[in-house]
């Protein structure tokens, strides 16, 4: 995991880097024109914000059924992306929405229920930070009504009747705008995986440096 | 299954009984959410006019002064029990750690029905508004919602009853993982104060609150062992 770090953020970075000329070479959508092409910034954060929210649950009931702190470290650093990612999301979105539904917010079922589980994940990095002892384990359990929220937020555009476009708009895409979209994806998602590994070995190397302070005082 | 529900019945007429010696909560929480209600009444009934509230407000000023009212009472229930070094005790009572959860939450819903008995008929009069006219819907949105609403709350007040800086957490926690029952209480609620009571839509709005009861009571019941383990 360590010796991935490193290589992890300059595959992103360069990603991240020659990503603008994909993008660029990629058709115009036909009635938002210039405007669409925010798109490559928001889906993939979105989608990860989503599934990092469902990862965070996972490794939360793990930790409350094993014990085991590597699932709370884990858990933990998937809440902060979840956080980051939807901030990232919910930054692209509105700048799109005012020139293409002409409003910054609209209250419809896919915005409000995204803007929930971000509160939810907000609430849990609170919880963890001002809890103080135990809070841990306290998260943990906020975390997997945080889980609960993400097939609601999913599938809201299909279920109501809202502005947002449905879920089945990715799947049928062009290839001419699928491609900068999933290679922009993938710089996305390399950076999760590093940003995630970061984090991780950050609270391991804590977790280590509190032993050694309890070894000394002995 | 018998002793299970033992337990459940001990652990809520426990605190009912407190509340029926002392009347510490209901009467603070009633007395607060009626200040909700005055409070919001000034915010949103224009002078003169036909003092009714702006809108829907309505349906809103009573599921926000049943949520803000609720949130008080899960805080001093548990704030009692902490006070009383009495919540090691009932975690340590014989039986299932389940139980005490689902008595814990009965006496905090009859608490919030108890309320609710007051703040509805206060809601009709201030805002003229038709709450009675379709009383049995009325009534299912709000026992639906208030059980839901306690489910989680009633979890993370007894998880929060040791953590520090419990008083402002709990709303925060608390609030992000309920507004989707709120938002169902407020749109059923106002689907029946309408000119025209839309009744098929407020039926969908129960049906969601009772899916959301469901998920919210399943996912308490799972966790609250594991949480509430020292």
């Amino acid at each position: 995991m360590r010796k991935a770090i490193v290589p992890l953020f300059a595959a992103s970075g360069l990603i991240f880097m020659t990503a603008p000329i994909l993008i660029a070479r990629a058709p115009y959508e036909s009635t938002m024109g210039l405007v669409q092409k925010i798109f490559y910034f928001h889906f993939p954060p979105a989608i990860l914000m989503l599934v990092s929210s469902i990862f965070c649950g996972i490794l939360s009931g793990l930790f409350l059924i094993k014990k085991r702190p590597v699932f709370d470290w884990m858990a933990f650093a998937a809440a902060e992306l979840t956080v980051l990612y939807g901030a990232m999301a919910m930054v692209t979105g509105p700048l799109w929405a005012r020139k293409a539904w002409g409003v910054w917010w609209q209250w419809d079922a896919r915005l409000t229920m995204s803007l929930l589980m971000w509160m939810v994940f907000v609430s849990y990095l609170l919880l963890r930070r001002y809890g103080g002892p135990g809070s841990e384990t306290l998260a943990a359990g906020l975390a997997l009504f945080g889980m609960a929220t993400a097939p609601f937020v999913y599938l809201s555009v299909n279920i109501w009747r809202t502005i947002h476009p449905l879920t089945s708009v990715v799947p049928t895409l062009p290839v001419d705008f699928a491609l900068p979209l999933w290679y922009a994806f993938l710089g996305f998602f390399l950076m999760y995986l590093a940003l995630m590994a970061l984090r991780v070995r950050i609270e391991e190397q804590r977790a280590m440096l509190d032993q050694l302070y309890l070894e000394s005082e002995e | 299954m018998n002793a299970f529900w033992r337990v459940v019945w001990v652990v809520a007429r426990k605190d009912l009984a407190i509340e029926a010696r002392s009347r510490e909560l209901i009467n603070t929480t009633v007395f607060f959410a009626v200040s909700c209600v005055v409070v919001f009444s000034v915010s949103f009934v224009g002078e003169g006019g036909d003092g009714r509230a702006i809108g829907d407000a309505a349906a809103g000023i009573l599921w926000i002064a049943i949520a803000f009212s609720g949130t008080l009472a899960l805080g001093r229930t548990f704030e009692r029990e902490r006070y009383g070094d009495t919540l090691r005790a009932l975690l340590l009572a014989p039986g299932a750690r389940a139980a005490v959860y689902v008595g814990k939450l009965l006496g905090i819903i009859a608490l919030l029905i108890a309320t609710q008995v007051v703040v509805v008929p206060l809601v009709a009069l201030l805002f003229q508004a038709s709450l009675f006219e379709h009383f049995g819907m009325v009534a299912a949105l709000l026992v639906a919602g208030t059980i839901g609403f306690a489910s989680v709350g009633t979890l993370f007040a007894a998880m929060l009853a040791r953590a520090r800086s419990r008083d402002v957490l709990l709303p925060i926690l608390l609030y992000p993982v309920t507004i989707p029952v709120m938002i169902a209480g407020v749109r059923g609620t106002s689907a029946l104060l309408a000119a025209e009571p839309q009744l098929d839509m407020a039926r969908l709005w129960i049906m969601l609150l009772v899916s959301f009861d469901v998920v919210f009571v399943t996912l308490s019941l799972w966790t609250f062992e594991s949480l509430m383990t020292e």
